[in-house]
């Protein structure tokens, strides 16, 4: 009876109960599960549970966001001499080495598709490569922070608030000296500064690891054998972190520079 | 349940290819040509005095960004139904939260001076 019932996916489309019998083991491709009726029921389910779990992430940093936008509200003058400390170059090559990156992952998603073995394997190498080229340079940047001890903390200085003439990056940016009550609230630019990007880049060593795993298994031929599943939910994590990072740079670098 | 096809593996492959869009290199290079521009206009507009808009027009370009990169590296446009409602419902849902405490907290001092 089961079988002349109208059962609908998590599709668009109605799925047809394609069971040989009632109760015997319907037949199906390898990496389908047990409990799913297609394939395509099963791909829309995890492409779901996936954008649940980005949805989750999106909540995550949209709460460090809205932190960030209050306080640079309340502290603004702190605000712009402090982000007037970051470099623009570098916070720049990192947003282009991450666009390239998405767009890697993306032609990898594409040649699993494809079932190309060789040209996922080099599409994940290279999303590898410019995933890895960005935290190299995030470290470069994080290593000027602790020399200018403007990590958040004890060791925390103002000079570079207070005597703007002392710092090369205050003074190319025509900083005004800022009063000692004011100057004490870019330590929480800094923290903020550190807490988003710090988060950003512990989701791009968790991809880069990921990513590791998956040229591994994919010189092994896995995911080219029509079951891209891991790849694309990869894909779509690995383009989410690439988003949280659109909006951190114009945010932390961008928007108090005019 | 007239249509129902005799065999399986009649059905599967075809179900398989309407269910699963493969998006082709030719949109991919596109769209990230369209970032990279978004990026170089972006960097550009932060050297110019724009006021209070300075990061009005920073948010739209990452917002314009942010939708090329979901509808099409991530394959929205061409997801089910569930994937967009589910994407949508998300993100109305996290503009409620932020845009309702950022107001909150941005008119407090209203009238107060």
């Amino acid at each position: 009876m089961a079988r002349k019932k109208k059962r609908w996916s998590l599709s668009d489309r109605p799925v047809i109960v394609t069971g040989v019998a009632e109760g015997a083991h319907h037949e199906h491709l390898p990496y389908q599960r047990h409990h799913f009726e297609t394939i395509a029921q099963q791909n829309d389910a995890t492409n779901f549970a996936m954008w649940l779990f980005l949805l989750t992430e999106i909540m995550f940093f949209g709460g460090l966001f809205t932190a960030y936008l209050i306080y640079r509200n309340w502290y603004y003058p702190a605000f712009v001499s402090a982000s007037h400390q970051l470099s623009i170059p570098l916070g720049g090559v990192n947003t282009l080495l991450l666009i390239c990156s998405s767009f890697t992952m993306a032609m990898g998603v594409w040649s699993a598709e494809m079932k190309k073995k060789g040209a996922l394997v080099l599409c994940l190498i290279l999303t590898f490569i410019l995933g890895t080229g960005f935290l190299g340079i995030k470290t470069v940047e994080y290593g000027e922070k602790i020399e200018k001890h403007h990590v958040p903390g004890i060791h925390y200085s103002l000079n570079s608030f207070l005597y703007p003439d002392s710092d090369e990056a205050a003074r190319v940016a025509k900083d005004h000296a800022l009063p000692l009550d004011m100057a004490r609230h870019t330590e929480i630019y800094f923290f903020l500064y550190f807490a988003m990007t710090g988060m950003h880049a512990l989701h791009m060593i968790i991809g880069v690891a990921i990513l590791a795993f998956m040229i591994a298994r994919a010189q092994a031929g896995a995911y080219t054998t029509g079951h891209v599943t891991f790849v694309e939910n990869f894909g779509l994590y690995w383009h989410f972190v690439d988003i949280v990072w659109i909006f951190l740079f114009p945010l932390l670098y961008l928007i108090s520079r005019h | 349940m007239s249509n129902v096809p005799d065999k399986v593996d009649h059905d599967l492959p075809e179900q398989h290819e309407r269910e699963h869009h493969i998006v082709s290199p030719k949109i991919y290079l596109t769209i990230l040509i369209a970032l990279l521009v978004g990026t170089a206009v972006t960097v550009w507009a932060s050297y110019v005095n724009l006021g209070i808009f300075n990061p009005v027009v920073a948010l739209a370009i990452a917002c314009t960004k942010a939708t090329l990169v979901v509808l099409y590296f991530m394959h929205v446009k061409y997801g089910t139904k569930l994937t967009k409602l589910t994407v949508g419902a998300g993100i109305f849902t996290f503009l409620i939260l932020v845009g309702m405490t950022l107001a909150d907290y941005f008119t407090r001092a209203w009238g107060r001076w």
